[in-house]
C-alpha cells in the first residue's frame, strides 16, 4: 500500500524528533505499581486520589509551593475532583466554597480607607500562595525559590511519574551518615564546587538555587551518605562505590535533574544520577489523615500528590480525550467515505 | 492564474454581468475547477493542498488566539494558560495552533522533498520552487517569532540564541540585534513587537502562496514522470484530468488522513513535540541546561554548531551563521546547479541514490541538533584517570591510571606527603555529535554544489516514457517505480 | 480495468455514486459545523470572567436611607437600604399610572425563610435609557419622585427603582440574587 508507506514515514519523521531530546543526568522517572488511570487514549483521572492529593497539596505542600494558575472553583468545574452535578457552576459548591473561606487572603481592592485587608478567599480567587512574592519565598527557604505547582507534571520530563518518583525517592536515613571535617582541611575547593554544581541544577526551574555560602567559619561537620548502599527496586546502586558529600540545606535525590560530580568522592567516571535540591524529604507515614480513611503512606502520598498536579497541570484533559474519541470517530468515518468517493470518480481513469 | 484557455461560460444574467466586470468566478473555475491537471499525480503531491489547509488552521486559530493573548513579560505564560483552562474551548484552538506549526512543517518538509525527487524545481518552473522557498522562510520566521510568545524558558532563552546569532555579523550586527530587540535584551518591548510580527508575516506567507499558485498553474503540475503534459487538444486529453472532482477528491482524502494523524497529537499526545521547559514562565537569570529549538529547526540548528572552527578571518561563530543561512540559500540556486535536462530521479538512477542519501542526512542532522555535540556516538578506549600534583622539583606532573582504587592511592599517598593531588579524568577519543554533524553537514553541501552539477553531466539516466500517457499504460507491465 | 470495459457499468452505478457523494458532503458539511461552534463558542464569556460575575454582599452595612454602589463584572449595582417612609411611597402607587407596571414586591426576592426583606431594594445602576449612572441619596439628588435621577437625559424613577418619567423606556433592573443569609446576598449574572 502506497499509503502505509506515507503514515509510517510521517511517524518515523515525528518519533525521531520526540526521541531526540537528550535524557538529562537523572534517574528516569518510573510510574507506580499498576500505572496510572489517566494514561491512554481513554485513561480518565483517579478522582478520589486526586482528592487525597488536594488534601496532601493544601496540609503539606502549600506551606512553600504557591499553585497561581489554579482557582478554588476550578475544583468544583467539570473535570474537577469536587465536581458535583448538582452545582453546575462551581460558585455555589458548597464544599468548594467550604475550602476557599478557610484561607485567608489579602484582598486586591482596597477597603475605605485604602488599606488592604486579609478577608476569607471567594472560590473565584486563585489558590493562597505562601508568600507574597518571590523574594519572600526565597527568603523563607535559604534563598531557593519552591516552584510553583500549576502546571508541573507538564513542566517537567516525565510529568506525574516524575513527581511520584521524587516525592518517594529520597534515599532512607540509613545510608546518611555525619561526620567531623578535621580543623586543618579548609572547605574551600568544596565551596567552589559547590557554587559550581548550583548552576547545574538551577536549571530545572530553580528547584534547587543552592543557598548562599556556607558561614565564614564554615562547618565543622559534614553529612555523607553511601549511595552504593541505597535500596531501590528500580535502579541498581550498587555499582557507584563512593561517598556523596552533602552541602548544608540540600538533599540529594537520584530523579532530580543535576549534576553531583563535584560532590562525588569517589571514581569521577561512576558519577551518581541526579541531583541535590533544596527541598527535604517531606512526606512520612501519616503525614496527613485522610479523610476518605484511606491508610496515608509514604507511597500512597506521592501517587495522590501525583495525581491531585497531573490534574491540577490541564484541568481540561478529559474533556481532551472526550472531544478527541468523538474527533477520531468522525475523521475516520469520512475518510472512509472519501475513499470509496474516490475511487467511484476515479474508476473510469487509470493513473 | 491559469495558464491555460479559459473554458468557463456563465450561463445566467448576472454571472455575465458580473463576468464582464470582475471575472472572479471565471478566475477561481479555471484554477480549480476544469484546470487541466496530469491523471498520474500520487499521493506525495497531495501535500500542496494539505499545506493550504494547515496555513488556513494556523491563520483561524491564531487570530482566536490574539483575541485572548497578552503580549506583556507579565501576562503572557498566564494569558496562555487562562486559554488552556478558562476560554471555552481555548484548550483546542491552543493546542491545535501549537501542534499545527508541527504539522505544517511536517508537510512542507515532504512537499520540498517531493520537489526535489522529481524535479519540480526545474524549467519551466523556477519561480514556482523560488516562490516556494521564500514562504519556507517565513515559515521559519513566523515560528520563531511565534515561539517566543508564551513566554517560557526555551521561548526566551531560544529567542537569546537566535538574536544572538544576528550579533555574530561584524559591524553592524550588534546594531541590527538591539534594533531587533528594542533594548540590549530581550523584553516587554521585544514580545510586543514579536506579537505584532508573527501576526503580520502569516498573511505575507498568504501572498506568496497565491503568486505560488500562480506560478504553478502557467506551466501547469509536473508530475511523477517528469514529463510534460502534451499541449495539443488530443495528447492534453489524453493525459490530464480535470482538477475537480478528481484531485479535490484525492487531495481531500489525503488531508483528512493527515488530520487523523494531526487530531492525534493534538487530543492524545498535546505536548511531546514541544519541550516542557516551555511550561516554566521565563526567567532570565535562569538558562535551560540545553537549549533546543523546535524540532523541524534541529538539522538547521545542527548545521549552526557543527562549525567549531575558523577559517582565515572568519571565526567559527560567523561561520555558522553563514553555513545555516547558507543551508537555505543554496535551495535559492538549485535551478541552476541542477544539471541534469531529465527531472524525475524515476529516470536517474544515480542521481536517486545520492538523493536517499540526502534525505538521511537531513534526518540525521536532526538527531544532532538534538543531541549534546559533546556527546559520543562511537566511543574509542575507555576515558583515564590523570592525577595532577606538583613534583618534587617544583614542577607539574601527571600520572596516568586505568583503576580509580590505583588512582586514589596515588593521591593520597601524595596528599600525606603534604602535596596537592587532583584527579581528573581524561575523556577517550569518541566518534561524536558533533562529528556526525560535521560530516553530514559536508554531505549536505556537497549535494547541491558538487553532487547534482556533476551528475547531471555525468549520468547516463533511463529512457523517459514519451508521454504521461504511455507512461501510464505501461506502468502495470514495467518494474514498480519506487517511492511511488 | 480500461475506459472501453467500465462504461457499461456507468449507468447502474450512477445511484450508488450519488449516494457516496451526497454521504461524503454531508459529513464534510456536518464537521464544519462542529468546528464553527468552537470558534463561534470561544468567544462566550471564560469561566475566569464567570466567576468574577458574582459577589456576596454584606447588606446589613447599608446605612437607612442610604444605598451603596458595587461593580459586579464591571457592571454597577444600587443597594439601597430604603426608610419606612419610602417603602410606603414604593407601595402606595396606582400600577395603572406607572410607564413600565410593576409592583414593588415584585421587584424584591424573597429572603430563604420566604420572608421579605421590604428595606432592601437591589437593582442595577445602569439607566435603561442609554446606560448612564443614575445619582442617588449619596449625591443628594433623589429626582421627584425620592429615587434616582439620571442627569443624562432627566430620567425620574421612584424608590422602587421604577421609572415614572423621562425618557427611560422602563423600570431599572432587578438583577439575579438571592438571600445567603439574613444580612448577605449574592449577586450573580
Amino acid at each position: 500500500m502506497k499509503f502505509l508507506r506515507f503514515i509510517s514515514a510521517g511517524i518515523g519523521a515525528a518519533a525521531i524528533a520526540a526521541t531526540a531530546h537528550a535524557a538529562g543526568g537523572s534517574l528516569h522517572a518510573h510510574e507506580p505499581e499498576g500505572g496510572w488511570a489517566f494514561e491512554g487514549p481513554v485513561g480518565e483521572l483517579d478522582m478520589a486520589s486526586v482528592q487525597r492529593g488536594y488534601q496532601v497539596y493544601r496540609e503539606v505542600c502549600a506551606s512553600c509551593h504557591s499553585m497561581r494558575l489554579l482557582s478554588y472553583r476550578n475544583l468544583g468545574e467539570p473535570g474537577g475532583p469536587f465536581y458535583d452535578p448538582e452545582y453546575p457552576n462551581a460558585n455555589n459548591n458548597p464544599l468548594v466554597k467550604s475550602f476557599a473561606a478557610q484561607d485567608e487572603i489579602l484582598s486586591t481592592e482596597p477597603n475605605d480607607v485604602g488599606d488592604y485587608d486579609y478577608r476569607p478567599a471567594r472560590t473565584s480567587d486563585p489558590f493562597k500562595s505562601p508568600y507574597p512574592n518571590d523574594a519572600a519565598a526565597r527568603a523563607a527557604n535559604g534563598g531557593a525559590l519552591p516552584p510553583d505547582l500549576s502546571v508541573i507534571t507538564k513542566a517537567r520530563h516525565g510529568g506525574a511519574s516524575y513527581i511520584y518518583s521524587l516525592i518517594s525517592g529520597y534515599p532512607s536515613e540509613d545510608v546518611f551518615s555525619t561526620r567531623e571535617i578535621p580543623a586543618e582541611e579548609t572547605p574551600a575547593a568544596e565551596s567552589e564546587a559547590e557554587a559550581e554544581g548550583e548552576g547545574a541544577e538551577a536549571v530545572d526551574g530553580g528547584e534547587t538555587e543552592a543557598a548562599e555560602a556556607a558561614a565564614p567559619a564554615g562547618p565543622t561537620s559534614e553529612t555523607v551518605l553511601k549511595v552504593s548502599e541505597i535500596d531501590s527496586s528500580h535502579y541498581d546502586f550498587s555499582k557507584y562505590k563512593g561517598e556523596l558529600v552533602q552541602p548544608v540545606g540540600q538533599y540529594y535525590n537520584p530523579y532530580m535533574a543535576g549534576d553531583v560530580s563535584a560532590q562525588w568522592r569517589g571514581d569521577p567516571r561512576k558519577t551518581p544520577p541526579g541531583g541535590f535540591l533544596a527541598m527535604p524529604p517531606q512526606l512520612s507515614d501519616g503525614r496527613v489523615s485522610y479523610l476518605d480513611g484511606t491508610e496515608a503512606t509514604v507511597e500512597q502520598m506521592s501517587i495522590d500528590i501525583a495525581n491531585f498536579l497531573q490534574w491540577a497541570g490541564e484541568p481540561k484533559q478529559s474533556q481532551r480525550k472526550s472531544t478527541g474519541l468523538a474527533v477520531m470517530i468522525y475523521l475516520l468515518i469520512f475518510a472512509v467515505l472519501l475513499w470509496f468517493s474516490f475511487h467511484r470518480i476515479w474508476r473510469n481513469v487509470k493513473h | 492564474m491559469s495558464g491555460h484557455a479559459s473554458t468557463y461560460e456563465p450561463k445566467t444574467g448576472f454571472t455575465k454581468w458580473l463576468d464582464s466586470r470582475l471575472p472572479v468566478v471565471r478566475l477561481a473555475y479555471d484554477s480549480f475547477v476544469d484546470f487541466p491537471t496530469p491523471k498520474n499525480l500520487n499521493y506525495w503531491y497531495t501535500f500542496g493542498g494539505i499545506l493550504a489547509v494547515c496555513l488556513m488552521t494556523q491563520i483561524l486559530t491564531g487570530v482566536v488566539l490574539a483575541m485572548h493573548y497578552t503580549a506583556t513579560v507579565d501576562g503572557a505564560f498566564a494569558s496562555v494558560e487562562r486559554i488552556m483552562r478558562d476560554v471555552p474551548y481555548g484548550w483546542l484552538i491552543r493546542y491545535i495552533h501549537s501542534n499545527g506549526a508541527s504539522m505544517f512543517f511536517l508537510a512542507v518538509y515532504i512537499h520540498m522533498f517531493r520537489g526535489l525527487y522529481y524535479g519540480s524545481y526545474k524549467a519551466p518552473r523556477e519561480i514556482l520552487w523560488i516562490l516556494g522557498v521564500v514562504i519556507f522562510l517565513l515559515m521559519m520566521g513566523t515560528a520563531f517569532l511565534g515561539y517566543v510568545l508564551p513566554w517560557g524558558q526555551m521561548s526566551y532563552h531560544g529567542a537569546n540564541v537566535i538574536t544572538g546569532l544576528i550579533g555574530a555579523v561584524p559591524v553592524v550586527g550588534d546594531g541590527i540585534k538591539a534594533w531587533l530587540m528594542g533594548g540590549p535584551s530581550i523584553g516587554n518591548q521585544t514580545l510586543q513587537r514579536f506579537f505584532s510580527l508573527h501576526y503580520l508575516l502569516p498573511f505575507m506567507i498568504a501572498g506568496v502562496v497565491i503568486l505560488h499558485i500562480w506560478a504553478l498553474h502557467v506551466p501547469g503540475n509536473n508530475n511523477p514522470t517528469g514529463v510534460e503534459a502534451r499541449k495539443d487538444k488530443e495528447g492534453l486529453k489524453q493525459d490530464t484530468v480535470p482538477f475537480h472532482p478528481y484531485y479535490t477528491v484525492k487531495d481531500g482524502f489525503a488531508i483528512v488522513v493527515f488530520l487523523i494523524i494531526f487530531a492525534a497529537f493534538v487530543f492524545y499526545m498535546p505536548n511531546v513535540l514541544g519541550h516542557a521547559d516551555n511550561y516554566i514562565e521565563a526567567d532570565p537569570l535562569v538558562t535551560p541546561a540545553h537549549i533546543v529549538p523546535e524540532w523541524y529547526l534541529l538539522p538547521f540548528y545542527a548545521i549552526l554548531r557543527a562549525i567549531t572552527f575558523n577559517i582565515g578571518p572568519i571565526d567559527a561563530k560567523l561561520l555558522g551563521v553563514i553555513a545555516m543561512f547558507g543551508a537555505i540559500a543554496v535551495l535559492f540556486f538549485l535551478p541552476w546547479l541542477d544539471t541534469s535536462k531529465v527531472k524525475s530521479m524515476r529516470y536517474r538512477p544515480v542521481a536517486r541514490q545520492f538523493f536517499f542519501g540526502f534525505v538521511v542526512a537531513s534526518l540525521l542532522l536532526g538527531w544532532c541538533g538534538a543531541a549534546n555535540p559533546d556527546d559520543p556516538i562511537i566511543p574509542m578506549g575507555s576515558d583515564k584517570l590523570v592525577v595532577s600534583y606538583t613534583d618534587a622539583n617544583g614542577n607539574e606532573a601527571t600520572q596516568t591510571y586505568e583503576e580509580y582504587a590505583a588512582a586514589s592511592t596515588f593521591r593520597d599517598q601524595k596528599m600525606s606527603e603534604g602535596v596537592e593531588a587532583t584527579i581528573a579524568v581524561e575523556k577517550a577519543a569518541a566518534f561524536r555529535f558533533v562529528h556526525l554533524a560535521q560530516l553530514l553537514t559536508l554531505y549536505y553541501f556537497a549535494y547541491f554544489l558538487v553532487i547534482l552539477p556533476l551528475l547531471g553531466l555525468r549520468e547516463n539516466p533511463k529512457d523517459e516514457p514519451a508521454s504521461i500517457h504511455k507512461a501510464v499504460l505501461g506502468h502495470d507491465r514495467a518494474a514498480p517505480a519506487p517511492a511511488e | 480495468m480500461s475506459d472501453a470495459q467500465t462504461k457499461p457499468h456507468e449507468t447502474v452505478d450512477e445511484d450508488r455514486r450519488d449516494f457516496i457523494h451526497i454521504a461524503t458532503a454531508a459529513t464534510a458539511v456536518a464537521g464544519a459545523g462542529a468546528l464553527a461552534y468552537v470558534f463561534v463558542d470561544q468567544m462566550n464569556a471564560a469561566s475566569d470572567t464567570k466567576a468574577a460575575s458574582s459577589l456576596d454582599v454584606d447588606v446589613s452595612k447599608v446605612p437607612v436611607g442610604g444605598e451603596i454602589r458595587v461593580l459586579i463584572g464591571g457592571q454597577p449595582f444600587f443597594i439601597r437600604h430604603r426608610t419606612s417612609a419610602e417603602i410606603r411611597a414604593a407601595q402606595n402607587v396606582e400600577l395603572s399610572s406607572l410607564p413600565d407596571p410593576q409592583s414593588d414586591e415584585e421587584r424584591l426576592v424573597p429572603m430563604q425563610s420566604g420572608e421579605y426583606n421590604r428595606a432592601i431594594l437591589v437593582t442595577s445602576g445602569s439607566c435603561t435609557h442609554l446606560g448612564c449612572v443614575p445619582v442617588g441619596p449619596a449625591q443628594g439628588n433623589t429626582g421627584d419622585f425620592g429615587g434616582w435621577y439620571c442627569p443624562c437625559h432627566g430620567s425620574h424613577y421612584d424608590t422602587s427603582g421604577r421609572i415614572r418619567r423621562g425618557p427611560a423606556p422602563s423600570n431599572l433592573p432587578v438583577p439575579d440574587y438571592n438571600w445567603v443569609s439574613p444580612a448577605v446576598i449574592n449577586i450573580s449574572l
